[in-house]
């Protein structure tokens, strides 16, 4: 689950992660007021959405309106806040429809004298946590880590004692921090490690990472990412989620336990287990196709999330056609083929429907679809199936235009 | 032979009580597998599926002789469960539950590795040995006994796999699921080294997919280390960066972990990797002939 930018910032001041000071506000009223209020000399009012590369981000009603920008006055920041709210950011990250800002973060500017890159996450290879450091703040860390990887630095933790003072020095060592500095480090940095372990985040990140002139360090930006699967132990966090920042069939999806990802194709496809859903989108691209989503039933499917998923399928309005494949281990294809038929009359279909099913019960579940009398096509193996899938949506596609 | 279980090994199920631990209890008894227990703390005495239920995995072990356990507790209590297992001196822990979080996997895998046990998952089907033991939730009658072990990060796309290979004649010896979860006890790396050394594998069969560089890492370890014939396939040559595919461990973080990179560096390993999830089993019959 992410959070907002804001959000992650008031979790870092309670934990004693500094951060500037600032005031989060819906309209631009309460902007020019959050500018007063923070000194009413100079200030940043940042877009809260949940992509990066908002600095660079354009909108798309206003041209020439950054994502991020310092106001000296406080009609430039209601100017500035009109620009951005209520209209949509496009960044590298969020696609060329953007997404809708909703809230600013109005911040106290600071002087900085340098600015870093600071990170937390679980090393997978290592099987442990990593505080992730670097000079170069402010810019792409996978460009720094493709191009000068040798000035990133990494310090893998133990996750029961956290990240230590000595482990804390070093770093601060390697990345050429002033002696004077060390003290706020070691409370930033150890109070940093401690968040992550605690409120089970997947990504803690920090870019970039103020040095300021009286040698403080100050979150200039907060990222966090948090486990979904430990969100059952911080239900506070859970109040968190933006809904309005998902895409809202994936939302739905999530509500029935689906897992679903919307893509830009134009051939749905149901599949029963990750692997294999994911192995089916790229069967669909092989054969010419392209994939509309990814979409996991899980192991024990029913009716209703068979339903539910290809209402969520048809709902897409780029599908020209449906793929369902499904490999039976311990969900029957008896189950899955009645749960089909139930779903196909339940909804109004109209594009092909391409079945291949194996596995358990696998003739008896065939004989299921040929009975109903439904149009439904069926195929012999994988390949059959993206063939005859990827022809189908083709046709369909090839009718509308004529 | 075959690797990590077999017709000797007596399996408990920690979780037993529940509907998803009684359902595969029976099927793997089914299968011939020797459940000798359950484990659910609080229903100590009782029989689940004819396997006595015990309050604690020590009191198992020392009760039955087990040297297995399939873990179905819910994600909550799994971490927990893991522990538990691994102080009771089981050899082979098999975690079938998904969902459990990161941090917990990171803190139990401290202790396992420590240990002597070896963890198979979470969030995988299991393990099974052709003809002799089954542990987890794979359907049995897929399998033909046979030369061809299988490594895989997936459920039902390892199926796929047995079942293609199956129909192009080539059994299995064992197969393995390593689970979806970004750690996970057992690496591709552990289980190539286990084949490369069991008598009864030909030929060996990864299946991998985005997320991590557990991948690169098998293709190292074979350019080095193995000279059985290998295929390979790896799963999501389509999926969008930044985006979770079903499992936890499936994401392309960073520009990291493609189906890109895993594919150049396991054909640079001289691993044949199909093009195609329906060339799974054609590709290591491919491999072997190449070998042969």
């Amino acid at each position: 689950m992410k959070i907002h930018e804001y959000q992650a910032k008031q979790i870092f001041r309670e934990a004693g992660v500094a951060v500037p000071n600032g005031i989060v506000a819906d309209t631009p009223q309460a902007v020019g007021e959050a500018f007063s209020s923070l000194g009413g000399k100079i200030a940043v009012v940042k877009s809260q959405i949940h992509a990066g590369g908002r600095g660079k981000g354009t909108i798309i009603e206003v041209p020439g309106q950054r994502g991020v920008q310092l106001v000296r006055s406080r009609d430039e920041a209601e100017t500035v806040a009109a620009n951005l709210l209520g209209h949509r950011l496009v960044t590298i990250q969020t696609g060329p429809e953007g997404k809708a800002v909703h809230h600013v973060l109005v911040e106290a500017a600071c002087t900085i004298a340098h600015e870093f890159y600071l990170a937390v996450v679980v090393d997978r290879a290592a099987g442990s946590p990593v505080l992730i450091a670097s000079r170069e703040g402010g810019v792409e860390i996978e460009h720094v880590a493709a191009t000068t990887p040798e000035r990133i630095f990494t310090e893998p933790f133990d996750p029961h004692c956290g990240l230590r003072p000595y482990q804390i020095r070093k770093l601060a060592w390697q990345l050429g921090l002033p002696q004077e500095s060390l003290h706020a480090a070691e409370s930033f940095m150890c109070a940093l490690a401690c968040l992550f372990l605690r409120h089970d985040c997947s990504l803690l990140e920090i870019n970039p990472l103020a040095l300021t002139a009286d040698n403080q360090l100050l979150a200039l930006d907060a990222k966090m990412i948090f486990d979904d699967n430990a969100l059952f132990r911080h239900r506070k966090l859970s109040n968190l989620r933006d809904l309005a920042e998902e895409e809202p069939a994936e939302v739905r999806a999530g509500e029935a336990g689906l897992s679903y990802v919307r893509l830009q194709g134009n051939i749905g496809c149901l599949v029963n287990g990750a692997g294999l859903a994911m192995s089916t989108m790229d069967l669909i691209k092989l054969h010419g196709g392209e994939p509309a989503n990814f979409l996991d039933v899980g192991g024990g499917a029913n009716v209703q999330q068979v339903t539910e998923a290809l209402r969520i399928l048809i709902s897409d309005k780029n599908v020209r056609a449906v793929l369902v494949n499904i490999f039976g281990g311990i969900m029957q294809c008896t189950t899955i083929a009645q749960a089909l038929i139930e779903a196909y009359n339940a909804l109004h279909f109209t594009v092909p429907l391409v079945v291949r099913l194996e596995g358990t019960e696998v003739e008896q579940g065939c004989r299921i679809l040929a009975d109903s009398a439904l149009n439904i096509i069926t195929a012999s193996d994988l390949t059959d199936a993206a063939k005859k899938v990827v022809a189908a949506a083709k046709a369909t596609a090839a009718t509308e235009k004529s | 032979m075959s690797i990590l279980i077999d017709r000797n090994t007596r399996v408990l199920c920690q979780g037993i009580t529940g509907r998803a631990g009684q359902f595969h209890t029976k099927h793997c008894r089914e299968y011939g597998t020797q459940i000798v227990g359950g484990v659910t703390p609080g229903r100590g005495g009782q029989t689940i599926e004819g396997a006595p239920v015990f309050d604690t995995v020590a009191e198992a072990v020392e009760k039955t002789g087990a040297d297995a356990t399939m873990i179905f507790v819910p994600p909550p209590f799994a971490a927990d469960a893991i522990l538990e297992a691994a102080a009771a001196g089981i050899r082979v822990i098999v975690a079938i539950t998904e969902g459990i979080p990161v941090i917990d996997m990171v803190r139990a895998m401290q202790v396992v590795r420590r240990s002597n046990s070896v963890l198979i998952g979470p969030n995988c089907p299991g393990v099974i040995t052709v003809d002799e033991c089954k542990i987890g939730i794979m359907p049995g009658y897929i399998h033909r006994r046979g030369p061809i072990g299988v490594i895989s990060r997936s459920g039902t796309l390892t199926y796929e796999a047995v079942w293609q290979l199956s129909n192009v004649g080539l059994g299995q010896s064992t197969c393995v699921g390593l689970g979806g979860d970004p750690i996970v006890g057992t690496s591709f790396v552990d289980l190539l080294r286990m084949f490369q050394d069991d008598p009864a594998t030909e030929g060996i069969l990864v299946i991998g997919e985005i997320g991590g560089s557990a991948e690169e890492e098998a293709a190292a370890f074979v350019a080095q280390h193995v000279s059985k014939p290998v295929a390979a396939f790896i799963a999501g040559r389509t999926a969008p960066p930044g985006k979770r595919m079903g499992h936890a461990g499936a994401i392309i973080s960073g520009g990291k972990g493609t189906a890109a990179e895993k594919i150049a560096a396991l054909e640079a390993a001289g691993i044949l990797v199909a093009e195609s999830p329906a060339e799974m089993g054609a590709t290591m019959k491919l491999a072997i002939e190449k070998r042969a």
